[in-house]
């Protein structure tokens, strides 16, 4: 994926994309300190962010954003309410334990404890993030550096890559392939699957690790059983660790089980499992998140932990942990958050599909998470009068804004594209918006 | 697994005194005037703002603008270029940090590199050596020294040795930390040792990171200075601010760092791809104190002015009571917190559990466990090379409720009649 292609697809972006990193300085003495001034080299070449440009384009109040992933439904009402609560308490207001407020890890071990099937050791074997992107960060930090090669499958949540890149390891790309043809007219995030073969030859004596992410973002693939099992036999015959993102791993749709890595044999000992409560409970403003994982590897994290921020925000913690608790209570039923905004989305999903195909477009119908990719190419829209410059998809995009006034705030993902012989886009559409 | 599994730049980082200390206290459940927190709540008219943000409609728990809260930069922007003396860009000269910990993070990962050299003054907070080494930097190391010996020991009294701290600038510096009010000396560096030091970082185009997060609390007059409102300073300025000190709620961890946009880019990568973003009804929150705080500058109504004349009188009465059972308090200029001297208390210190550490160590945990009383040592806020020369004192904070410090009062006087 290339951010800046993307993003030319609003006038606006470009001047957001500028980095001023060739700005000119007018004295003598600044020339001399904009040399010494510069960055330390881990940041080298990660300062572009889509989603930042992204945020700052979508703050635009003509331009609908349905591209970054956040809800705007409401979070749960007891949720806000023990929010407010907590902060009415004086000692919420202050540190709390900086590896998680005790609240809030014990809850987390309650429900975790009970998904694993496993006795989770609240304060060794739980640790608490500034959302699942500081678990990610406080895993690559404590446990990559120079020399690991790292494999990320295709397509990712864009910070895998610079986060392998800033701990000094080195990422190993394999991609989800489309298995079934393309003439289909209902695909789903099922039919991208990797190829074995393929999949074993990015393993050698390097590799650290393999993140795996299920549900996807952005396909919303959910890894089987089976799927699995072929990645946890390569972790344990090359002895290599597990980062397992499964911040949707409650929106998991009928017909479907999310299944976490880390409870197939061999695999505790060596997987680190990433939650978070702003995709659980709809507060992605929160921040908070967790990595889940066995002691030995946990510490580490622990330590990049107390040598970055310390500890999270004490009341939004209390309040998760009690939202938690109450949700332990039912879990199963109906009535639990977890099931029920799984059940909301569904229908809207199914909606969103519909919608797509009646228009001549191909959704791949996710499986799980908040997103849904779409094919474009069966409209062959003709776009030649947009100039030879820019690849189909974006040029795609930027028709539909002007002179459909779709309000998509579009992603072009999956660069394997070019490797298909037809000019197929894909674009993101945050279905928890209809 | 039969590898090795951890990254080496947390090796010999692993520690950390807040940890093993906070752990202590809540176990013996001690009167706790350790770390560094209120045990008050924070003013009304933040815990309001809070509570509005959280029913302030769905945006407001959904992420926000990565480097700040577009509400809480504006208001950080007005609020400092009134007081540091330039228009402050809220979208290029500030990011918003999950806490000022945070924000020193992102400063250090941002700037430093292997075979720079950091200049660190002791006693320093704490986080400031492994951050360094984290990043892979060296670390140059000079002390506060004590100039005089008179009745009433204050924080004024610790200072820098002009040559010594000329020496340690070499073309390998990158940067030199300074935290003004200093954890946990107390100490407020006047204009003139801060001059002294904008001169150096001049002369030889080093990086000033200033921590200033006790900014508001200074006492008997003393005045907090800017080192990035000196001359020549603001272009290489980053300096260090909190919402947890400012405004009594250290809990909602927000800080900020603050400065010249070609150097907070460098902390912006950092954060958007660390934690990128940071909690929005918390950062709301904040943005409505500042604003108040703003209309109220300078006048009697304002927080910034209440709370330390409030903290003041709790400084005062901590240090006559350290007196009188024997202790020589250090009386701070400003922050949150006093050290004291205990070299002259003869406590047996029969502990087999701690007969390695520091003497201060030993005697805090002798404090905590025979007394039920919770302090910080002192030795902890120097490197472990020099931990040894600086045994001789623990560290009080005094921005607690009267009834706390009337119930470590207590247990002080209980302990000096018994004795």
């Amino acid at each position: 994926m290339n951010p800046i292609h993307l993003l030319r697809v609003f006038r606006c972006a470009p001047r957001i994309l500028q980095t001023n990193r060739f700005r000119n300085f007018t004295s003598c003495q600044d020339k001399m300190a904009s040399i010494k001034h510069k960055n330390a080299k881990r940041i080298e070449g990660l300062d572009k962010n889509v989603w930042v440009a992204f945020t700052s384009v979508a703050a635009d109040p003509s331009i609908v954003n349905l591209g970054q992933g956040y809800p705007d439904i409401p979070p749960p009402s007891y949720v806000k309410e023990g929010l407010a609560q907590a902060a009415m308490v004086d000692r919420l207001n202050q540190y709390t334990r900086g590896f998680g407020h005790p609240t809030l890890v014990k809850a987390l071990s309650k429900v975790y404890g009970k998904v694993y099937d496993r006795q989770l050791d609240p304060f060794k074997e739980i640790l608490i993030t500034v959302g699942g992107y500081g678990s990610l960060f406080s895993t690559m930090q404590a446990l990559v550096e120079e020399g690991d090669e790292v494999i990320i499958i295709e397509p990712f949540f864009d910070c895998y890559v610079p986060m392998v890149k800033m701990a000094g390891g080195k990422p190993v790309l394999i991609p989800l392939r489309l298995k079934s043809s393309p003439a289909a007219t209902s695909v789903s995030s099922a039919d991208w699957v990797l190829d074995q073969k393929e999949l074993a030859s990015k393993f050698n004596s390097k590799t650290k690790a393999i993140i795996i992410n299920t549900p996807n973002n952005p396909i919303g693939k959910i890894f089987s059983r089976s799927e699995l099992q072929a990645i946890a036999d390569l972790c344990i015959k090359h002895d290599t660790l597990c980062f397992s993102d499964e911040v949707y791993e409650w929106l998991v749709y009928k017909g479907h089980e999310h299944v976490k890595i880390a409870t197939l044999p061999g695999m505790w000992d060596r997987t680190i499992t990433i939650g978070s409560a702003g995709k659980t409970f709809s507060v992605t403003g929160w921040k908070l998140g967790w990595s889940i994982g066995p002691d030995h590897l946990i510490k580490h994290l622990q330590t990049v932990m107390q040598n970055s921020l310390y500890t999270c925000p004490t009341p939004l913690q209390e309040a998760v942990g009690q939202g938690l608790l109450r949700e332990f209570e039912l879990m199963g039923k109906p009535d639990c958050y977890f099931t029920s905004l799984a059940l909301e989305l569904e229908g809207k999903r199914d909606r969103m599909a519909a919608m797509l195909r009646q228009t001549g477009m191909t959704p791949v119908v996710p499986e799980g998470g908040y997103f849904m990719i779409v094919d474009v190419t069966a409209l062959n829209q003709d776009l030649s009068h947009m100039g030879d410059d820019e690849p189909y998809d974006y040029k795609f995009v930027k028709w539909m804004i002007k002179e459909k006034v779709f309000c998509f705030v579009i992603l072009g993902i999956n660069n394997k594209t070019k490797h298909s012989k037809m000019h197929r886009i894909v674009f993101k559409i945050i279905y928890i918006y209809i | 697994m039969s590898r090795k599994l951890h990254a080496r730049r947390i090796e010999a980082i692993d520690k950390n005194i807040w940890v093993e200390f906070t752990q202590l206290a809540a176990d013996y459940k001690a009167v706790n005037l350790g770390q560094g927190f209120p045990d008050f709540s924070p003013p009304s008219f933040v815990q309001e703002a809070f509570c509005k943000a959280l029913n302030g409609g769905f945006s407001m728990h959904q992420y926000t603008r990565a480097f700040g809260h577009p509400n809480l930069v504006k208001i950080l922007a007005k609020f400092f270029s009134r007081i540091v003396g330039r228009e402050i860009d809220p979208m290029e000269d500030i990011l918003v940090s999950v806490g000022a910990y945070q924000a020193l993070f992102c400063t250090f990962q941002a700037l430093i590199d292997e075979g720079d050299e950091v200049i660190i003054v002791e006693p320093f907070f704490d986080c400031y050596q492994p951050m360094v080494m984290m990043a892979g930097g060296t670390i140059c190391l000079l002390y506060l020294r004590l100039k005089c010996c008179g009745p009433v020991l204050s924080s004024a009294d610790w200072v820098l040795s002009p040559e010594e701290l000329a020496s340690k600038f070499s073309p390998r510096t990158k940067a030199i930390v300074i935290n003004t009010p200093n954890n946990p000396l107390g100490k407020v560096y006047q204009r003139e040792e801060l001059q002294m030091i904008a001169d150096l970082c001049i002369k030889h185009d080093v990086i000033c990171i200033s921590d200033e997060v006790y900014e508001w609390l200074t006492y008997d007059g003393t005045k907090h200075v800017k080192i990035a409102s000196l001359p020549g300073m603001w272009e290489r300025t980053v300096t260090i601010g909190s919402a947890g000190k400012t405004f009594s709620a250290t809990g909602w961890k927000v800080g900020w760092a603050m400065g010249s946009g070609h150097i907070l880019k460098h902390l912006k990568t950092v954060h958007q791809n660390s934690v990128y973003h940071c909690a929005t009804a918390a950062q709301e929150a904040v943005a409505v104190g500042f604003q108040r705080e703003y209309d109220v500058f300078g006048t009697e109504e304002s927080y910034f002015h209440q709370l330390p004349i409030h903290l003041h009188e709790k400084r005062l009465r901590l240090a006559d009571c350290l007196k009188s059972v024997g202790l020589k308090p250090i009386l701070p200029q400003g922050g949150y917190f006093m050290i004291a001297d205990i070299s002259n208390l003869n406590v047996d210190l029969t502990d087999p559990s701690t007969k390695d550490e520091p003497y201060d160590y030993r005697f805090v945990k002798w404090l905590i466990k025979e007394k039920g009383l919770a302090t910080i040592p002192v030795s902890a806020f120097y490197s472990p090379e020099h931990r040894n020369e600086f045994q001789k004192y623990i560290r009080f904070c005094f921005v607690k409720e009267d009834t706390t410090l009337q119930a470590a009062e207590d247990i002080l006087r209980q302990w000096s009649d018994s004795k």
